[in-house]
């Protein structure tokens, strides 16, 4: 990758142009997502760089759209809806995409590509045709229950809600569990089995230990597919199940408020917080596999 | 011959087979909850959207005897619809009024022909009015002459089966005439012209994605760990970030009064009176997800570059190829394979894109998603939106499939 000592004008410019044309890309990448950060505290209500922010003088930045969001009902009504029905939908995710995946790593699965293609599916699919099948398909099915079952229709939004993100969070789960799955050790069961320990005790003494970097990767997965879904909430839900990414669409879509600055300020910690978490799991992972024989 | 057999005496190979059904089953019983799950959550769901698409049944349902008094009726001659049909369309009609329905038909029929809701909406009064033992014909002649004019008739039999293809002509910018299929006028064609916008954007998002996408996979690829760990941090940070969280920073980028706009004026390049416009139109859309989607081209291409040893490119060059011809005729036919599962992933998550486009699009930049979310939400043309969704769903699945063929769904890899 250095460059030799016997290159040419031409090459030493075409690779110091490289690296400056890279060092644009990484720019392009990442510059939109710390830009919002400072202007976030920007003391007025524009969406730019202030004198008074340029020359770094404290009158320039406040805290105040931070005060909006903890202190707007709008804000915090979105957040508490979010953060109900992530974790909710997350885990019936985890839970079916799990044992799935085990099913689904079984050396002899019939339809097994077939299968495999339909629980994908909802990553594929766009967003706006699932929403606009769960729109029909799922007000019946709310009627349904509320008019014959007689349940509660502001439960019944919500169990709307919580299913259909974890149907769009599945596919996450099936990926990054059966990935680990590909490197599990099969005597290990069978080591457990030959010591008399029954299939659920070897599941959760055994195979769940090793496969857990996998699940709690997925579960992220689904938990961030949840927690940033807007298309499916907005045509599924009613405007009392309000999400925390359905406020910030209303907000862009008619009056811009500085405070979705900082909202979006607060969910980026949130992802460099998940992304740590990743890739701490990923190095236990390596490490765990590296152990394994075979 | 003798066989083999177990302890137990069973044949070894009947004892095999049903070991291996018993793991099928186990497997599949495994399978089976998420399966039924997503089956019921996601697949049906979708299904039964599919149907609306060439649904019909609201216009035999809700004029049940004039549908079959048509069916004798041939619109070759002419000839207006005898006493019996008109007597047929006033029973109907009267049951339709008395439970409500028939502005719901009136807004149906108005999809294939404008003023069928107004003259539907009207008739609720007529029909009260009307007489009964005087020809029902000249009362409905005399109620709207609408009720003497052989295209209403027309109408009511093309559109009278239980199933139509009505919507998806529509879709296509087509039209049902007595005289067959025919495109709308010039005027009139819209969502061919979209479908092709989406196609064409979703292309060049994807090419523009290649461009930028392929030498950061290559140094991601080639440099040393730590530093390629630290850089794929600025790839995986965007990919991680809120969608919206990345559609309002270029939405605050982008305003006329944004940072860049401010920064171009400050370096005079552009004058304080002449800001750009970069949003709320196709370079707004394009530029914004492009940014998005970025992370989907990088991902996989990098997986491949990695995979290939550099050693290929020193011997190129060491049997005298130049720089270029070593890069494209050793090294870029190894990475095509990155390319194709990149540029597939990216081009489909492209052409369903709604949010983004929604956002910053404004009027030009919009895909055919937000058109179907239109239908939905404001002009209540449910049949039209599953119509536009089917066409858009198989486009997708056609990309899926060639996707599954060449890359294989199970090797889709994440973060």
């Amino acid at each position: 990758m250095n460059l030799p000592i016997y290159a040419s004008t031409g090459q030493k410019a075409w690779y110091y142009s490289f690296r400056i044309i890279c060092g644009l890309i990484f720019f392009f990448l990442i510059a939109p997502i710390l830009i919002i950060i400072p202007l976030s505290f920007n003391a007025t209500d524009f969406f730019t760089f202030t004198p008074e922010m340029l020359k770094l003088q404290p009158e320039g930045y406040s805290l105040k759209h931070y005060q909006d969001f903890f202190t707007n009902s709008d804000w915090q009504n979105a957040i508490r809806n979010s953060l109900k029905i992530a974790p909710v939908a997350t885990l019936i995710a985890v839970v079916l995409g799990t044992i799935a995946a085990i099913g689904l790593s079984q050396s002899h699965v019939p339809f097994r590509r077939a299968i495999m293609a339909t629980l994908i599916s909802p990553m594929i699919v766009p967003l706006i045709i699932s929403a606009t099948g769960m729109y029909f398909f799922y007000a019946r099915l709310g009627n349904y229950m509320v008019d014959s079952l007689g349940m509660n229709a502001n439960l019944v939004e919500y169990i709307k809600i919580v299913l259909a993100h974890a149907a769009l969070g599945i596919p996450f789960v099936i990926i990054t569990v059966t990935a680990t799955l590909v490197g599990f050790d099969r005597s290990l069961t069978r080591a457990a089995a030959s010591m008399g320990s029954g299939p659920v005790r070897t599941f959760f003494k055994v195979q769940m230990p090793l496969i857990i970097p996998g699940v709690i990767s997925g579960s992220l997965f689904a938990f961030i597919t949840s927690f940033d879904e807007v298309v499916v909430v907005m045509f599924v839900g009613s405007a009392k199940n309000k999400t925390l990414p359905w406020q910030m669409f209303t907000g862009l879509r008619e009056q811009i408020s500085p405070t979705i600055l900082a909202v979006a300020t607060i969910l980026v910690v949130l992802s460099v917080m998940l992304l740590v978490t990743l890739e701490l799991l990923r190095r236990r992972s390596e490490r765990l596999r590296g152990m394994s024989p075979g | 011959m003798e066989q083999l057999q177990t302890l137990n005496g069973v044949p070894l190979k009947k004892q095999i087979a049903r070991a291996l059904f018993k793991q099928k089953v186990r497997a599949l019983l495994l399978i089976a909850p998420l399966l039924i799950f997503i089956l019921i959550t996601f697949v049906i769901p979708i299904a039964d959207m599919l149907m609306r698409s060439i649904d019909n049944s609201i216009v035999s349902q809700t004029l049940p005897q004039t549908t079959t008094s048509l069916e004798s009726w041939d619109p070759k001659t002419a000839q207006l619809p005898d006493e019996a049909t008109y007597t047929a369309l006033y029973n109907d009609l009267k049951q339709a009024v008395e439970q409500k329905n028939h502005t719901k038909l009136g807004t149906r029929l108005n999809y294939e022909n404008s003023g069928m809701s107004s003259l539907f909406r009207k008739v609720g009064k007529d029909v009260s009015k009307m007489k009964e033992g005087v020809s029902y014909k000249e009362q409905f002649l005399a109620a709207d002459k609408a009720w003497g004019d052989l295209n209403t008739w027309n109408l009511f039999k093309l559109y009278s089966p239980k199933y139509t293809d009505g919507y998806f002509l529509a879709a296509l910018d087509m039209k049902k005439t007595p005289d067959g299929i025919q495109r709308l006028p010039e005027s009139e064609r819209i969502y061919l012209n979209l479908f092709a916008r989406t196609i064409f954007m979703s292309l060049l998002i994807t090419a523009l994605c290649l461009v930028l996408g392929y030498p950061i996979a290559w140094l991601l690829a080639n440099l040393p760990m730590r530093t390629s760990n630290l850089l794929m941090i600025l790839v995986l940070l965007p990919f991680w970030t809120s969608l919206l969280v990345r559609t309002s920073a270029w939405k605050v980028l982008l305003q006329q009064q944004g940072v860049i706009n401010d920064i171009l004026v400050w370096l005079g390049v552009i004058s304080h009176s002449g800001r750009l416009e970069l949003i709320n139109n196709q370079l707004g859309t394009l530029i914004a997800m492009t940014h998005i989607l970025l992370p989907f081209m990088i991902l996989p291409l990098y997986s491949v570059m990695r995979t290939i040893p550099p050693s290929y490119l020193r011997a190129a060059k060491s049997l005298g190829a130049t720089d270029w011809t070593a890069f494209w005729r050793v090294y870029f036919p190894q990475t095509v394979a990155g390319i194709g599962a990149g540029a597939i992933l990216t081009f489909i998550l492209a052409i369903g894109y709604y949010i983004t486009p929604e956002l910053v699009g404004g009027t030009q930049g919009t895909f055919i998603s937000n058109r179907i979310a239109y239908h939905i939400s404001s002009s209540l043309n449910w049949g039209m939106a599953a119509a536009l969704g089917t066409i858009l769903l198989t486009l997708v699945l056609v990309l899926y499939w060639v996707y599954d063929k060449i890359v294989g769904i199970d090797k889709v890899k994440l973060g």
